[in-house]
């Protein structure tokens, strides 16, 4: 597949060092059409976030009139006021905290746990359940709801967060994701010498394997609560509206106050601003995370 | 595409560490060995145990409670075999719905792979800040689908919609975006293709990191031009990623629901169903109606659906590995 590299008179410095391949290098710097381009798409992907963040700065007569204000105007606050006076939106914003802080720290101890087993312990039939674990990651499970729904009416937690943590306390991507990663992460040597040193199974997993897989999990769980804070599908049917989470709450602000989209965006706005200051934060880990996993699939 | 990356481990240490033979055990006595069994199960149980509760069990009994009477409400009712699929199957509904799902599955699913590539190959550059290029990529990745949906419905308003506004800037009839079928299922896909994009492009780009530079170089010196370079050799050798990224997208695609569903404030996929997709049927005759057992028919058949359209994937995708190791 590889083919011999032919040195030219063209070959730079920084070319040749680039067979180290460590971080690959395309020649020369690309010119101003990859970053104008570049630019255009991120551009492209913040002008829906600003432009409703402008229809919520303004009262809802905003779309109606020309000429179109382009700047923010000073009615945002007014309006997230109306929308926490509507629909539960502060308590929805607890919710969501809860739910997807559960959901997350829970995914990463079970993964880590599971994990840990596939990856370094000897038991009979791991392969094959690991291979199952590995196979229901196709199995697109949202299409169980209707019994799903009923074994939650069953155990009275309809309406209950309860209903949406449990069922996503631990992943099979999660699992597989932490497998993939402590294959190397965790040095054979290290868990032999605690387990002479007389730690039992779980204190071995505790000092040896935990410590190991802290950037794994840091992705997983990074992806974990963005993917549990954007959920809507399931919460929407087994939460009602007394007990709603963001997304959920958007469904109702939206039911109740639809022409006026003033109020609408700002729930929108107001959904995403958490998310947006988490994505500052930790967007760098998000990136690598999903270029990690793309690799390892 | 490896599943691991080469370890270079020195000595051919062994790989596992409980269950050996002799060599002392680390903690003596009956206590010690049944941690040491039991251990790695105790750790496996809690995704299989939820799996099979939350997971394997309701998909199983989807198709028990698809052959019965089934009110939400009311519970199991008679055993009517197939009259729940005869009832889904005759009706318009479901036909619409399922050329619906299929029509913004294609229509958010092409544009979006294209684009990925597209942006991939830019980011693929020796950037300055690269980081920060992926990050601003990635940005709408983080924005929940209700509220992406919120924000759309918005820009594709049939009046005072700031596409349209645009349109007639430039002379063209407004389109009623939420009265034409097609017209909505372009939004729709816009929708998803806006959340998507980017975190599509990221998997890509990791995978065209891994191509041999040498390639590259090679090509070059043919005299192969930069888009030449792209299609001739980076395309081709991304196959392995750009099937696992059409096949997770199918999955996600045929189940779409939060976009259709916030389209506009009544949520049912349109005055004329224009815009209802399977899942929102499957809602509608389980939450809407209370009939469990037609919806319970549908989630069945799209099930079916999601596998056939997953081995013809499958089909696909070996049909090109094979023709490639020719």
């Amino acid at each position: 597949m590889t083919t011999t590299p032919v040195p030219t008179p063209t070959t730079t410095r920084g070319q040749r060092r680039a067979g180290s391949r460590a971080r690959r290098d395309r020649g020369q710097r690309p010119g101003w059409v990859v970053y104008g381009l570049l630019a255009a798409v991120v551009l492209g992907g913040m002008f829906p976030l600003w432009w409703s963040y402008l229809i919520a700065s303004h009262d809802s007569t905003v779309l109606s009139r020309t000429p179109f204000p382009l700047l923010p105007g000073g009615n945002f606050l007014q309006n997230a006021a109306t929308v926490f006076d509507t629909v539960e939106f502060w308590r929805a914003t607890v919710n969501s905290i809860i739910v997807s802080t559960t959901v997350s720290a829970s995914v990463v101890f079970f993964s880590t746990l599971a994990g840990y087993a596939f990856a370094k312990l000897r038991f009979r039939g791991s392969g094959p359940l690991l291979v199952f674990v590995i196979a229901t990651m196709a199995v697109p499970t949202q299409l169980g709801v209707v019994p799903l729904y009923q074994v939650m009416a069953e155990l009275g937690w309809t309406g209950e967060l309860t209903a949406v943590i449990v069922p996503g306390l631990v992943t099979a991507f999660g699992v597989f994701w932490m497998t993939q990663y402590l294959r190397q992460a965790v040095p054979t040597e290290l868990i032999e010498a605690a387990r002479v040193d007389g730690a039992s199974m779980f204190g071995t997993f505790w000092h040896v394997g935990v410590p190991a897989s802290r950037p794994a999990a840091a992705m997983l769980g990074l992806f974990t609560f963005v993917a549990t804070w954007t959920n809507f599908f399931w919460p929407f049917i087994v939460l009602g509206p007394a007990n709603p989470t963001l997304p959920v709450a958007l469904q109702q602000l939206q039911a109740a106050h639809f022409v006026d989209y003033s109020l609408v965006l700002a729930g929108a706005v107001l959904a995403t601003v958490p998310l947006l200051i988490l994505f500052v934060v930790a967007g760098r880990q998000l990136v690598s995370g999903i270029m990690q996993g793309a690799v390892k699939q | 595409m490896s599943v691991t990356t080469p370890t270079s481990a020195p000595a051919p240490a062994p790989e596992q560490v409980t269950g050996r033979r002799g060599g002392g055990a680390p903690r003596e006595g009956r206590l010690g060995r049944l941690d040491q069994a039991a251990s790695p199960y105790v750790y496996i149980a809690p995704f299989f145990v939820l799996f099979f509760v939350v997971g394997l069990f309701p998909l199983v009994y989807t198709g028990w409670v698809a052959l019965h009477d089934w009110d939400q409400i009311m519970g199991q009712g008679a055993f009517v075999g197939a009259q729940n699929f005869v009832d889904v199957l005759t009706g318009q509904d479901f036909w619409t719905a399922l050329v619906n799902t299929l029509s913004i599955f294609v229509l958010s699913s092409v544009p979006q792979v294209l684009a990925a590539l597209a942006i991939a190959g830019l980011l693929d550059h020796k950037l300055r800040a690269a980081t920060f290029w992926r990050m601003g990529v990635l940005l709408p990745y983080v924005v929940a689908p209700v509220a992406v949906a919120l924000i759309f419905s918005n820009l594709f308003a049939d009046r005072f919609g700031l596409i349209n506004t645009l349109l007639e800037g430039v002379g063209m009839e407004p389109v009623r975006w939420h009265s034409d079928r097609l017209a909505s299922h372009v939004a729709i896909a816009s929708m998803v293709n806006f959340r998507w994009t980017g975190y599509n492009a990221l998997i890509l780009l990791a995978a065209m990191q891994a191509i041999p530079r040498d390639l590259y170089e090679a090509a070059a010196i043919d005299g192969a031009s930069g888009l030449r370079r792209f299609v001739s050799i980076t395309i081709p050798m991304l196959r392995p990623t750009m099937i696992f990224v059409i096949i997770t997208s199918t999955i996600g695609g045929l189940q779409i629901f939060d976009e259709p569903k916030m389209y506009d404030q009544f949520g049912r996929g349109g005055s004329d169903g224009q815009w209802q997709t399977l899942t929102l049927y499957l809602y509608e005759l389980g939450w809407t109606r209370a009939d469990f057992g037609r919806a319970s028919a549908v989630a069945v058949l799209l099930f079916a659906l999601i596998v056939a359209v997953g081995l013809v994937n499958f089909a696909i995708s070996r049909r090109i590995a094979s023709e490639e190791s020719r």
